[in-house]
């Protein structure tokens, strides 16, 4: 009875809590993915907008060499700053969630100072770092390790160091909470049960951890394809990603369908990492910001 | 367990690493010389012209209206969403909660190219009001997933004690789960404003040609050539988030004291964050 009725007065009053979020979602999420999924088989208009005429062109036109290159390449910077962003940040995640409560919190602030910058404003001051001439440049002539200037801006390391510098807090950020909320004591009986460290890591610490470091993946692998304005303002116009592309085509070439089928793959892509994600972690929820 | 020192280190370098951009902006704003390359002295010159440039003090006003509008819907909707589905939980709830996470799960530039269709399509004019609702639809994910795992971590039966004790499911609802759920929600909403007031690339697509926000203003520029003008500008953002982040530090402290007396179970969840 009293159980039955704590139910009935839970209910009272969800619809109308629930109501903004469901028609948000159903208008300005849900129906702008389906037309984006539909508008990929449409047909570009002459001068502006779309015919709604079927067609398989815009896929087709995928499979040209040219724009093929263009995702391989971005699975390929993408892969390497993401490596590297696992590199750098998932001991720096661990060993925060090491420090005492003060030192946490002094370092979380110092963490989130960058990442709540613009990220354009953090990149821009890497343009100061490696251009010609510029600090880096400076630095090691003055060490005698260089000569002449490097020219590092407008390269592929430069873009790399970009992508790495702008999505580093998100793997930090995970990888932190899931540390966090780990229960230490496992690896000291681990330990007192004769592990070695390393074992007590790889058989504790790590599998607690995984979550994660998989959706510090997934929050730097699938931003790292579409940040087009890092290859743009760190690699010049050299280093073309299929987010550069998508906006390419959609300011100068005007042609909607054909954005829109290049990011349906690159949504397909998206939906089998988390997929992965959730077969690996049991969980459909992102560790970390998210 | 044994301290070490190394790793203090390591993160010590990493930060410092991740501040040297962020100083050297600050530093070249006040080189007195035009070619940025070249220490000219310091002046407070590029300062004053930022002042007197009034697209920039638009677009600066742009921004921070954009992420207050922005902001407060995601607030609004996110944690009454919620707040719903922690109630009653269903396959359709979860079904959209999923839907509704997308925005941040799928590329910027995925997000910004489907705006651009969408708002085409129903012929919005595209300005200030595409702006607030695409932003909107990338905070309510912070928002949402903050205030849920606050109460998923939260004890029912506080709420339930209330209810058996007479307090009316509003009562119940301002006096134990919203002082509880409240963290979550300040945490979610500045996270929101500072991922709204940072936005380039969804921005740039679902802008009108009269709206300049900030970032983009500053893409644009960046794209024509790099100028001691907006080291400032970027100094300016930067001071703006300090700001931002040493108030909330500020109202984080003085509402624990005040929590930690009656409240003792959720000081420790507040010592966690």
């Amino acid at each position: 009875m009293k159980g039955r009725e704590k139910k009935d007065r839970g209910r009272q009053g969800v619809w109308p809590l629930l109501a903004p979020m469901y028609a948000f979602t159903l208008v300005f999420v849900a129906l702008p993915v389906a037309y984006m999924f539909l508008l990929s088989f449409l047909t570009r208009a002459e001068v502006w907008g779309v015919t709604f005429a079927f067609t398989l062109e815009n896929y087709r036109r995928i499979l040209e060499p040219l724009y093929l290159g263009t995702f391989a390449d971005s699975f390929g910077l993408a892969f390497l700053s993401t490596v590297l962003v696992i590199l750098i940040g998932y001991p720096y995640g661990y060993f925060m969630a090491r420090m005492n409560a003060v030192w946490k919190k002094r370092m979380l602030l110092l963490i989130l100072i960058p990442f709540w910058t613009s990220a354009l404003i953090r990149l821009y001051g890497w343009i100061i770092v490696f251009r010609n001439n510029g600090v880096l440049d400076s630095l090691l002539t003055a060490l005698h390790l260089t000569e002449k200037p490097l020219k590092l801006l407008y390269t592929y390391p430069a873009v790399v160091v970009g992508m790495v510098y702008a999505l580093l807090p998100f793997m930090i950020l995970s990888v932190y909470s899931s540390a966090e909320k780990m229960d230490w004591t496992l690896v000291e009986a681990a330990l007192d049960l004769g592990a070695s460290p390393a074992r007590a890591f790889w058989t504790v610490t790590f599998r607690l951890t995984l979550p994660g470091l998989l959706s510090g993946v997934i929050l730097t692998f699938i931003p790292s394809m579409g940040l087009f304005f890092v290859a743009d303002i760190l690699g010049g116009n050299k280093i073309v990603l299929v987010g550069s592309v998508i906006q390419e085509q959609l300011t100068k070439g005007r042609n909607q369908p054909f954005a829109a089928a290049l990011s349906v793959v690159l949504m397909v892509f998206t939906t089998l990492l988390i997929r992965l994600y959730r077969r690996i972690t049991g969980t459909s929820k992102l560790e970390g910001i998210v | 367990m044994k301290r070490k020192k190394w790793p203090f280190v390591y993160v010590g370098i990493v930060t410092a690493i991740t501040y040297i951009p962020i100083l050297l902006t600050v530093i070249y704003s006040f080189n007195e010389s035009k070619i940025s390359s070249v220490w000219g002295g310091f002046s407070l010159k590029w300062y004053e012209e930022l002042m007197y440039d009034r697209d920039i003090r638009e677009a600066l006003a742009n921004s921070l209206v954009l992420a207050c509008l922005s902001g407060l819907g995601a607030a609004v909707i996110g944690t009454m969403g919620a707040l719903g589905m922690y109630r009653r939980k269903s396959r359709l709830n979860e079904a959209v909660a999923m839907i509704s996470m997308l925005p941040i799960m799928i590329p910027e530039i995925i997000l910004g190219m489907v705006f651009l269709a969408v708002f085409s399509l129903m012929d919005l004019p595209f300005g200030m009001v595409t702006l607030v609702i695409a932003h909107t639809a990338f905070c309510i994910p912070y928002v949402y997933s903050m205030v849920s795992a606050r109460l998923c971590g939260m004890d029912r039966s506080f709420y339930e004690a209330a209810l058996d004790l007479g307090a009316s499911p509003f009562r119940a609802f301002w006096d134990v789960t919203f002082p509880m759920i409240l963290p979550g929600l300040l945490s979610g909403l500045m996270l929101s404003f500072a991922m709204s007031f940072d936005d380039v690339v969804i921005s740039i697509f679902v802008t009108g040609p009269s709206v300049n926000t900030l970032p983009v203003k500053i893409y644009t520029a960046l794209k024509t050539g790099v100028t001691p003008k907006i080291n400032a500008l970027a100094s300016v953002m930067l001071g703006i988030t300090a700001l931002m982040i040493a108030g909330s530090a500020v109202l984080g402290r003085g509402r624990k004291k005040q929590e930690v007396p009656n409240q003792p179970s959720d000081a420790a969840g507040e010592e966690r964050r």
